[in-house]
Order: C-alpha cells, then structure tokens, then sequence
C-alpha cells in the first residue's frame, strides 16, 4: 500500500497501449500487402489485454497482453485481373484489415497511454508533496 | 507524550493513508480501461476512516487493514464487459489528489504548531 505502486500500475498498462499502437502499425502498414507467391496473406493483428495482480499492491490489477491473436475475419477479394497473383476469375486475395478500426484503435491506444502518464505525473506530484511534509 | 503527539496526528496518517490507496485503486482502473470484462472498484473512504480511527485507543496497533473495495454500479456498461468510465475515474482521481494534499496541509499546520510550542 503506497504510492509508489501507481508508476508499477500505470507503466504496465502504458507497455500494454504500446504493444497495441505497434500492432495498429503493423496492421495498417499491411494494409494492402498482397502475399509473396505461395504464401499466406497478411493477418489482421490483435492484442489481447487482461488484468494482471501485481505483487504488493494488494490486490489491485495492472494490465498485461495475453497474447496477440489473428482476426479471423475473411480477407478482402478484390477484382484486379493485372495483378499477378490474380486467380483464375481476376480476383486478388487481400489482408483482412479494417482500416477504418484500427485507427480507431489507434486513437483509443494513444488516449489511453495519455491518461496513465498523466496517472503517474499525479503520483509524483503527490509523492514530492509529502516529501515536503512539516515544511 | 509520544503517544500524545501519535494520536493527535492518528486522523491525518489515517486520512493519508486511505487517500492514497484509493489513489492507487483509481490508477488500477484506468490502468485497466480496455481490458475486457474488467470491472471498477472503489471503497467507502469515510467509513474506512472511521473504521480505521475508531479502533482501539490505547492498545497496540495492529497491522493496518486495507479497506474493502466494492465493485462500482457503471452508468453504462460497455460491450465487452468492462465497467470502467474513464471520465469519471479522472474526475475522482483530482478530487482525491486534492483532498490527499488537503490532509497533508492540515498535517503540516500540526506539526508546526508543536515546533511553535516547543521552541517558543
């Protein structure tokens, strides 16, 4: 029980926004990634967060990344007879990436990742004041 | 006299005590504000103040308690389960920095008074 806990609370959830920015990164960088010839096509990526005990902090929960799972949503089809790996109906396979949510995911994660710096600048300042405590 | 200057200060180590824990408790739910099926907590800070200041005048101190925490009724719950409400945690969290701060001003002016008294 002290405050010192907020920066171990707070720096976990901001490992765990990062982790999630990187993932929206490399989600619309591939956006329109079409697969190297015989290979799979790009996955969208996601992270999954869960509620993590940290060791004294009594019981209160910091955020951990379970895992980064691949959407299973189908990938985009879309008609473009030119294209080389076209198949035989001139349809080309495309990441199943949803542009439109994952800058949402984006905004979210940087929101986020805002309030638990602004978290701990409230901890620090709390701390440097009670330092001065009698003064 | 010890013991004189332990209890006229009991109410504000109290006070800070339970401010900051509940400090860290509102850190922990906005820490957790997109983890799925996460629900917010809180605790009654006046009646663990009360709980904690009321105890046993005199005998030993035990270790203290942490204060129970409750979980919080959201106005509306989101699709995947969490209860967090961001805005209203902030909210919470200055008050309680405040108030924090607010106890440790009244603490300061304590100790001040006892250096008046003993230094003359």
């Amino acid at each position: 029980m002290s405050l010192f806990n907020i920066f171990a609370i707070s720096s976990s959830a901001m490992a765990a926004q990062s982790t999630r920015l990187n993932t929206v990164a490399s989600n619309i960088a591939n956006a329109d990634s079409t697969p190297v010839a015989g290979g799979a096509v790009y996955r969208s990526k996601q992270v999954v967060f869960q509620a993590t005990p940290l060791g004294d902090a009594n019981g209160l929960a910091g955020v951990e990344v379970a895992g980064v799972v691949e959407s299973s949503a189908p990938s985009r089809s879309i008609f473009n007879p030119g294209h080389p790996l076209a198949d035989g109906q001139g349809y080309v396979e495309m990441p199943n990436v949803n542009v439109v949510e994952e800058m949402v995911n984006m905004l979210s994660a940087s929101r986020s990742y805002q309030t638990n710096v602004e978290i701990m600048n409230t901890a620090k300042t709390m701390l440097l004041k009670t330092l001065s405590l009698g003064q | 006299m010890v013991k004189g200057l332990d209890e006229m200060m009991r109410v504000q180590v109290e006070a800070l005590r339970l401010r900051g824990y509940r400090q860290e408790v509102l850190a922990a739910n906005l820490a957790n504000a997109d983890t799925p099926n996460f629900k917010a907590v809180d605790f009654d800070f006046g009646a663990a103040l009360r709980e904690a200041t009321a105890a046993r005048p005199g005998s030993a101190q035990g270790p203290a308690q942490a204060p129970q925490l409750l979980y919080r009724t959201p106005a509306q719950l989101a699709l995947d389960g969490n209860s967090v409400e961001a805005d209203a945690e902030r909210a919470k969290m200055a008050d309680n920095a405040i108030r924090y701060e607010a106890a440790l001003r009244v603490l300061t002016g304590k100790i001040k008074t006892m250096l008046s008294a003993i230094q003359g």
